[in-house]
């Protein structure tokens, strides 16, 4: 689901240059990426791929996905000394870059190592919009646009029913819903983009859940804030 | 209110209900995000700071670009303002100057506003800025302004993708320019009509515009390309101000650069496969900045 064109995708946005794609786009991937590991990743490993490696040195996309990944946002002046944040933090950071032509052109593979390990892959779509397509195996469609929620759990029937009624009760509606479940069909993941975001006490109940084990309530980019 | 889809659409409405353009624009956003006038002009006046706040920064650097290609021409230009000659005056020096500081603080890694594009980043403000100090123009007029500019971005938009790689460079610089002469039109408190045939007067110069960036970067010959297309647009504001019209009418305009953008080489669209990309010398600077960066992807 695309958001509603804004005038401000004309006039804007507000970004670090110089690419939308290659370095906005990074950033937006990175940041992203961050949230739905949910905590200071130890070491990170980027994989670029295509145009993402043949041109990101010289557009900064290193710099923006590590940018993301420390929680910088687009138009945060820092994302330049990415590098030297990450060492400041203690946290370790690799660049690896591929050619291959199935995948998008421009496309990235975050493997975050320690304290847990969890691979997060993306595209960046043009004008700084970007999709994050997997995460441990599992689709998704996340945008950043929307606030989102993120589930992986053991799969059992009705969970679908029961996420969808905690979230129904609260008001909330449900802009579009992804699910998909790993090959023994054992595991499954949601991916929810709501309306508006998700009060705490929504998170609470779904952390009572056993079967639930992975749950991320991300909140949409936004790049104006009143 | 009613939709509007064409620079037509958009002529008839001003007339009809005697708004300006500007006006037409931030209601509509409003409207469609659920949000006052007064917000929508807030985040006008934020963009418009950081476009200043860029120019700013801009004037007063001489760091290169991460592949060190470009970074020292807003430098060079205001060195030659200070001590050279010129015949031309302060308002067309800084037109230039503007231009160039934002679009290299683009490519330092600065913060800019896409407008519409990071490539194409310095031909709006460039001109709103210069020429608003020109004539003391408030600020609320300075919004005005940048707000026409959007409007016509938001109409060519919907039949030229606003990129490179699908329109040429028609979509980014070449957009820009229509926006920025359509926004000098507002400032000098032209006519709906006067401020829609400046931008496509801006566009019937600059259809077919390649995109073939030298190593992929936004750099050659996007940033030398903005001070040229600052000047493209102020001199169809000149004409467009002085009562001349597109004899084709701008809703044609726009839908022969789209498709001009679709006839043209996907190799000459952002891909690098051709033209500057290509020469022997843009050749060798991909190789050694691969070789620089130690990118094998080969």
């Amino acid at each position: 689901m695309q958001k509603t064109k804004t005038l401000f995708d004309v006039i804007g946005p507000v970004i670090i240059g110089p690419s939308s794609s290659h370095t906005a786009g990074a950033v937006r991937l990175g940041l992203l990426a961050g949230k739905i590991y949910g905590e200071k990743p130890k070491n990170v490993k980027f994989i670029l791929y295509n145009s993402f490696a043949k041109t990101g040195k010289g557009h900064g996309t290193d710099k923006g996905l590590l940018g993301g990944v420390l929680g910088l946002n687009v138009d945060d002046e820092r994302i330049k000394n990415a590098y030297e944040i990450a060492k400041n933090e203690g946290i370790e950071y690799e660049f690896e870059f591929r050619e291959d032509y199935n995948r998008h052109p421009n496309a990235v593979d975050i493997e975050f190592e320690a304290p847990v390990k969890m691979k997060v892959s993306g595209n960046s779509l043009g004008a700084g919009e970007v999709v994050i397509n997997k995460i441990n195996g599992y689709s998704f469609n996340i945008n950043g646009d929307f606030p989102t929620l993120v589930l992986i759990y053991r799969d059992k029937p009705g969970m679908v029913y029961r996420v969808s009624a905690l979230i129904q009760h609260q008001d909330v509606n449900i802009a579009t819903m992804h699910c998909d479940r790993n090959a023994k069909g054992e595991e499954a993941s949601m991916g929810i983009c709501l309306d508006s975001p998700l009060p705490d006490y929504v998170i609470k109940e779904l952390q009572k859940i056993d079967e639930i084990y992975l749950i991320r309530n991300i909140e949409a980019i936004e790049e104006w804030k009143k | 209110m009613e939709k509007i889809e064409s620079f037509e659409d958009l002529v008839k409405l001003s007339e009809s209900s005697g708004k300006r353009i500007y006006q037409i624009c931030e209601e509509s956003e409003a409207e469609n995000f659920e949000i006052s006038v007064q917000i929508v002009r807030e985040r006008v006046k934020y963009n418009l700071d950081a476009m200043k706040n860029a120019i700013n920064l801009g004037l007063n650097s001489k760091e290169k670009s991460l592949s060190g290609l470009c970074g020292d021409d807003c430098a060079k230009l205001k060195a030659h303002y200070e001590h050279g000659t010129t015949l031309f005056s302060k308002n067309y020096q800084k037109v230039i100057l503007y231009a160039l500081a934002t679009i290299e603080q683009n490519i330092r890694m600065g913060k800019i506003v896409a407008c519409p594009t990071a490539g194409s980043c310095g031909i709006v403000p460039g001109v709103i800025i210069a020429l608003s100090e020109a004539v003391n123009a408030p600020e609320q007029v300075q919004i005005n302004a940048l707000l026409t500019a959007g409007m016509i971005g938001e109409i060519i938009s919907r039949k030229v993708a606003l990129a490179g790689a699908v329109a040429g460079c028609q979509g980014e610089c070449g957009v820009a320019a229509a926006m920025a002469a359509g926004a000098l039109v507002e400032i000098y408190n032209g006519t709906a009509s006067q401020i829609v045939q400046a931008a496509v007067l801006t566009l019937k110069n600059i259809m077919g515009f390649v995109c073939d960036p030298v190593a992929g970067l936004v750099e050659v010959p996007c940033v030398k390309r903005n001070a040229f297309l600052a000047i493209n647009a102020v001199t169809a504001a000149e004409l467009a101000m002085a009562g001349i019209k597109s004899v084709i009418p701008p809703d044609e305009v726009v839908d022969a650069m789209q498709q001009v953008g679709q006839l043209m080489s996907p190799q000459l669209k952002e891909s690098s496969e051709a033209g500057l990309a290509t020469t022997k010398t843009g050749l060798e600077i991909t190789e050694r900045l691969s070789r620089q960066w130690g990118l094998s992807v080969e």
